[in-house]
Formats: structure tokens, sequence, C-alpha cells
């Protein structure tokens, strides 16, 4: 197991030396070791970590481009093994059984390893940035590579048996499942040997399936009992793929297909898929082959995002890894499966055949416009057209999480000072310049105190042309965000009507109007 | 055996018991005001309709509202500039709502042949590129799937007729306008009445009017009262002289 657990700050590009942090939804959820000498924490906001370090970088956290820079450490495992299991950015492991025999022994197999990886990360400027262990099972292994990367001199190597033993002693935080870990320790039960002890009967009885797996983990054991027989290979699919492609949206869309048609085939058979192992290979014979494993069942969209993960870090990273031609052939290769849960549909609303074939259709036109082409709206609020519902990026459409719950229902809170509904159905992204006269053909100016210096009669278009202004109503004086230097912003508001019978929208900025929108 | 038969009562019957896939199949519902406008009195599945006129905009989201709010998904292709916070007060699903930038010229027509294949509203802005000849496959592939296309060619100064060639099956147009509610110096533009023309092909070559409120002062659409109910607010003196007359 080798573990980079700042992975996301090293693609972000942060040295360890300078404080940096990576934030996701307005919460930390990595920090360098300069940053952590400043007191910030993983879950702080982000006023919280600007207070305790006013020079923070901050990082925006970027799951797609983790994973393509994650691609490097998989191109240096493959020099041991072919058999690589990513599950997150990050994290990637390996069976030692075969490899450890060649390298002559684990623990000369893990200090090559690891000189290998901290090669890759110490081109990033991390030379200690990762760490490896070696266990029986995944948990205990990572926990083994997470005391080495704290604690240089500590054993890589974890005899087989001993898995318990190691375990018993650490905190139950080290679980990762917060609020286990909060009724554990409300209970008395500290460290994992006290939660492994309890008898696994009363365990479900308390905390269900989800307990059950927290305790295997305790004891030492995988999170799944291994499956002795081998998979049905009619559950794998393959697509032969003419011509071929070197786009990866492209490939992500034809991914999107062929995940489907795993699912269906899985679904028929009571089953999910936890593991999978994605298989390309090119019209010369290059192959690139990598297992993916998810805490839970893989979905279609979580599929289809490990394609396009994997594919992007093959035909757009280093040229010594790229292949020399398109891809001809895509197989997904479920490795590991469990019984499916399941999921209950709405008996009304919820998903429908309707909301199943647009998601389709969506990836269809991303595939053909590219990705960040295509948005919904968003509410969030605010005084100008534009500012109150804003276009969103939709990456990935996936039924399961449609995105209906993205906007929020219901009245929205007040703005004071907003123009009152109706709103203008024309909104440029740019508002457009023009210039309000008034009956002298004067510039309008609208004083500190939020007064005319006259009435608007006249307005110039873009175009030349001149409308003359019937009635009007304003100004509306808006300022924003005043404490912040760069998004300040002051403006004042006048609605005009026209003798045409056209109304429009206009705002004046630092003494330039420009149309905000058009009452069309 | 003959049973004396209620034919009136039969067929109130059969209408009320009779599946609604089918009828709800066929065409897509829209706002009551807007039912006068539109053969069947409402959107019919496969049908183009194309918007025109100072308020085209408007019309557009009006006539969007309804059908967006009983389930089905929506996609703009261009109009980068409609306003999304009138969509949200027309009352749009905006969770259903997709908006696709103007996609590059060679690929305009494939993504809107992709979009009729799975989206059932979707709305075209006349800027796109789109030939005649390529127009009539897009209409005939729109037309096997059912999809309604609306096309939408904003009423503001400075936007061209644009390039699209798609002979559509209704075309709306906005004829007059007077908003209300903005004076001189006070007020605020608070609702508009329209006079919306339709016209179109076959059994509804007869032209056929309505007025309307678009927008409502909470910016969604009703019909307009028969008499121009001006209260006290301020005419604007453009439009005085017909108001007069």
């Amino acid at each position: 197991m080798v573990v980079c657990p700042q992975w996301s700050l090293m693609a972000a590009g942060a040295a360890p030396e300078i404080a940096a942090v990576v934030m996701r939804a307005d919460r930390v959820v990595a920090v360098t070791p300069a940053a952590r000498a400043e007191g910030i924490e993983v879950g702080h906001r982000r006023r919280q970590a600007q207070a305790r370090c006013p020079s923070l970088q901050v990082h925006e956290s970027d799951p797609d481009r983790d994973a393509r820079l994650f691609h490097a450490v998989g191109g240096a495992l493959e020099r041991f093994t072919p058999r690589i299991e990513l599950s997150t950015p990050g994290v990637a492991a390996f069976p030692t059984r075969g490899p450890s025999r060649y390298f002559g022994g684990d623990q000369a197999l893990a200090a090559a390893v690891l000189t290998e990886v901290r090669g890759v990360t110490g081109a990033l400027g991390w030379p200690q940035g990762a760490g490896v262990g070696v266990a029986d099972g995944r948990f205990v292994a990572e926990q083994v590579a997470r005391r080495q990367l704290a604690d240089p001199d500590a054993a890589m190597v974890l005899p087989p048996g001993g898995s318990r033993s190691f375990l018993a002693p650490m905190p139950v935080q080290s679980l990762a499942r917060p609020e286990l870990a909060d009724v554990l320790l409300r209970l008395g039960l500290r460290t994992l040997g006290s939660f492994a002890a309890l008898p696994a009967a009363d365990v479900v009885a308390r905390f269900g399936a989800e307990g059950l797996l927290a305790h295997r983990l305790a004891g030492g054991l995988d999170e799944h009992p291994p499956r002795s027989a081998p998979l049905p290979p009619h559950l794998s699919v393959t697509i032969e793929l003419d011509p071929p492609i070197d786009r990866v949206d492209r490939a992500a869309f034809v991914a999107r297909g062929l995940a489907e048609q795993l699912h269906t085939g899985l679904e028929a058979e009571g089953l999910s898929c936890t593991r999978v192992c994605i298989a390309a290979e090119t019209d010369t014979g290059e192959c690139n082959e990598r297992l993916w494993r998810a805490e839970g069942a893989l979905g279609v969209g979580a599929i289809t995002d490990r394609v396009r993960w994997q594919l992007d870090g093959w035909l757009n990273g280093p040229a010594v890894l790229r292949p020399t031609s398109g891809i001809s052939r895509l197989s997904l290769i479920p490795d590991e499966v469990g019984p499916a849960r399941g999921r209950q549909l709405g008996f009304w609303g919820g998903e429908t055949a309707a909301d199943a074939r647009a998601a389709r259709t969506l990836a269809r036109v991303q595939g053909l416009v590219g990705p960040d082409a295509v948005t919904v709206p968003e509410r969030r609020g605010g005084r100008g057209p534009l500012a109150a519902v804003v276009r969103a990026p939709v990456l990935t459409l996936d039924p399961d999480h449609a995105p209906a719950r993205r906007s929020g229902h219901g009245p929205q809170p007040p703005w004071p000072g907003r123009v009152p509904a109706p709103s203008p159905a024309f909104v440029p992204a740019e508002p457009r310049a023009t210039h309000v006269l008034d009956t002298d053909r004067r510039e309008l100016a609208v004083s500190g105190r939020g007064a005319l210096s006259a009435p608007p009669a006249f307005v110039e278009l873009p175009d030349g042309r001149t409308l003359s202004v019937a009635a009007w109503a304003g100004p509306w004086l808006v300022d924003e965000r005043w404490w912040d230097t760069l998004a300040h912003d002051r403006r004042a508001r006048l609605q005009l009507q026209f003798t045409d019978g056209r109304a429009a929208l206009v705002a004046c900025v630092g003494g330039r109007w420009s149309f905000e929108g058009w009452y069309d | 055996m003959n049973l004396p038969v209620d034919l009136a009562a039969l067929r109130s019957l059969s209408a009320s018991i009779a599946p609604v896939v089918p009828a709800g199949e066929r065409v897509l519902p829209v706002g009551r005001a807007l039912q006068p406008l539109l053969p069947d009195g409402a959107l019919v599945r496969g049908s183009s309709v194309q918007l025109l006129g100072v308020g085209a905009s408007s019309l557009a989201l009006a006539l969007l509202a309804e059908p967006s709010a009983a389930g089905c998904w929506t996609a703009v292709v261009g109009l980068p500039e409609l306003g999304l916070l009138a969509a949200d007060e027309h009352g749009l699903a905006l969770e259903r709502l997709l908006l696709i930038d103007p996609p590059p010229d060679r690929r305009a027509v494939e993504v809107v042949a992709a979009l009729v294949d799975g989206i059932e509203l979707v709305v075209l802005d006349t800027r796109l590129p789109i030939g005649a000849s390529d127009a009539r496959r897009l209409a005939a592939r729109a037309r096997e799937r059912g999809a309604v296309v609306l096309l939408v060619q904003p009423g503001v100064p400075g936007e061209g007729s644009g390039a699209l060639r798609w002979s559509p099956d209704v075309a709306l147009t906005v004829r007059e306008q007077r908003w209300q509610g903005l004076g001189m110096g006070h007020g605020v533009l608070r609702r508009r009445r329209v006079l919306v023309e339709a016209e179109g092909r076959g059994r509804w070559s007869r032209q056929r009017r309505a007025a309307l409120l678009l927008p409502t002062s909470e910016g969604s659409v009703t019909a307009a009262p028969d008499a121009p109910d001006e209260g006290r607010v301020l005419v604007p003196f453009g439009s005085v002289d017909r108001a007069v007359s």
C-alpha cells in the first residue's frame, strides 16, 4: 500500500514549506506541514484558516486534476507489478506476494517502492510525500504507511498475523468514520482493540451493516470477506472502437454506455460492483490496465469518472507513457462484487425514464461541445438579474444524483435594494456599454448621494441609433461588498421605457452607463 | 339486449377513465392564457413554434413554464442572454433546464440533432447557423422523436434576424406592447399588456390573436382583462393616442 495523504496539495502545486491548503465546499481538506504549524487543521472554514495565517495559499479541490497527475505514481508502480489498484487519488495498493518473491522479500520491495514513489513526489517538491506499508489487509497497510510517513524509522512491513495487535492501541478515530467514533468514545471504547473485542453480533445489533464493516476493519480484516468462487466471465463488457479514439471526452462518452451495460448485467444477477478493472488497448497493442475500488458500489457515473481519470493520465500524460495510437478497445471487468443493496426509487416523482434519457442526451452533447459548454441555472441570490441566478457547470449528470436538489426551492430570502419583479428576460453576460443623455445631449451623472444630474431623455445604442426615453424610474443605488477591494460593487440602476414601447434596465458604474438587461 | 344509453354521460365517463398517457404523449400543456394561440391549445409534440417581436424572450419563457414545471426537460441552445431570473419568475423548473453555449458553426447541427433525440423541449437561438436543408432534416427528426422546438428571436435592438433557416409550424408575433407602472422619475415597471398574433400552416392558417399580460407583476403570464385597467398609473405618452382611440 502506497499512501500520499497530501496528494491534492502536491497536484495543486503547493510546496511543503509554504502554508497552503486545499478547500472543498468551504472546508479545508488538506494542509501542508507549514500550514499545520500555523494551527490550521482539516475541517476549518476558509475564514478560520485565513485568520490563523493571512498569507495562506488556498487551492480549490479538483479531483480530476489529482487523478490525472496520480497517473505518474501508477506508472512508477507499474515497474513492480501490473496489478495496481487505485481507490482515491493519493492511495494505491497492490498484492505483494508475487513481486516480493522477485525483489527479494517484502522489506526489500517496500524500500524499492518507497524510493521510486518518493522520486515522483520529489519531482513535485515533496521528497517526503509518500509512505509505504505492507500488511495483511488494505486498512492495516494504510495505517502502517501513515505511521511510517509520520515516523521514518518505523517498520514498513507488518509480519503476517500481526494486524490485530498492531491496530489494538490505535484510537477509534483512525477508522475515518467520525460519527461512529463519536458514539464509541461516549461508550468508553477508545481504542480499536477494545472495539474489535466486542462480539460481532452485538455490533450489528447496535450499529448495523456500517458498524459491522468498521468492526471487521478494527479486527484487522478487510471490509468484505474474500470471495472464493471466481466471477462469471460474461459479466465483463468490452467494446471495439473503430475508428480508434484519441480524445478523452469521446472515450468517456463511450465508457458511459459501457458502464450502463455493465450495470444492467450485474443488476440482472443482483450484484453491485465494488472494484472494477478498466483496461484500454491501442491498435499497436499497448495496454493500460488499472483496478479501481470504492468503499460503496461504483455507480455508472463513478465508473465513467474513473475511465476519464485513467485515460486522461494516459493520453495526456508524459511522452514516455503516452500511447502511440488511439484506443481501439475498452473493457470493464468487474473484479470484486457484492450483493446489490439496491436503491429505493421514488414512488411519485424521483427519477423517471425522461430523466434517464435526458442524462444520456446530456452526455452525448457534452461529448460534442465539451463538458464546460453545458450549464444549469443555480439560484444564488443577489440584487442584479445576473447575480441572482447564475450558470453552474454540469460536469456529469448522474441520474442517481440528479441536480434536482441543487437549487433551493421555496421562498428566497429578501434582497433589499434589488429591482422588483418582473425581471428582464434578456440579460447579456457582459453589460453592454451605452450613453444615457439628458435633453441637452450631455451624459447623465449620478452624484455620491444618489441624485441624477438631469432626467434621462435619450439613450445611444452601440450601433449609433438613439432611442428617446418615454418614462423612467430610479436610480436604485446598490453598494455591495464594500469591505472587499476586488469585489466591491457600487452602482445605480435606472429603468427606462422608450417611445417605441421597449423597456430596459441600465446601470451606472464609475460614471459609465451600460445595459444590464432588456425587458424583452 | 338494448340498454338505454346516455351518450353524453358515457362520453364524459370515457374522458375521465381513458388512460392519460396517449393524450399526454401527444401534446405538452401550456398555461391557460396561451391556449387560444396554439393548435389543440397546447404544444403539439414534434411541432415547431417561432417567437418574434419585442417580447419574444418572455413569450418563450411563458410557453415553457407549464411543461417544464410538469416534469419536462428543456434545453436552450445559444441565447446566452436569456434572463434566468425571469425564467425562475415564470415558474420554469431550473433543475431541468440545460443551457448550452452557442456551439461552433460546424457542430450546431449535430448538437441540435442530439438534443431533439432525448429532450422534450428544445429552444433554438435564431442566430445559429443552420441552413434550410439541415433545418428540414432536424424538423423531421424532432417530429419523429416528439420534441417541441421553439425558435426565439429576441426583440432587442442590435440583434440581427440570424442565420437559422427553419420554417415553423406556428409563428407567434408580439404586435403591440404597453408597459404599465413607470412614470417620469417614479414608479416601477409593473406589467405589460401585449397583443400576440398566431399564424401557422394548414388548419392554423387563419390568424388568431390574444391579449396577454406578459409579464404580470409577479413575472408570469395571464390573459389581459378586457378593458385596459390603467388605474392611477401614468400612461407613457408614447402610447397615449392608442389608449384613447
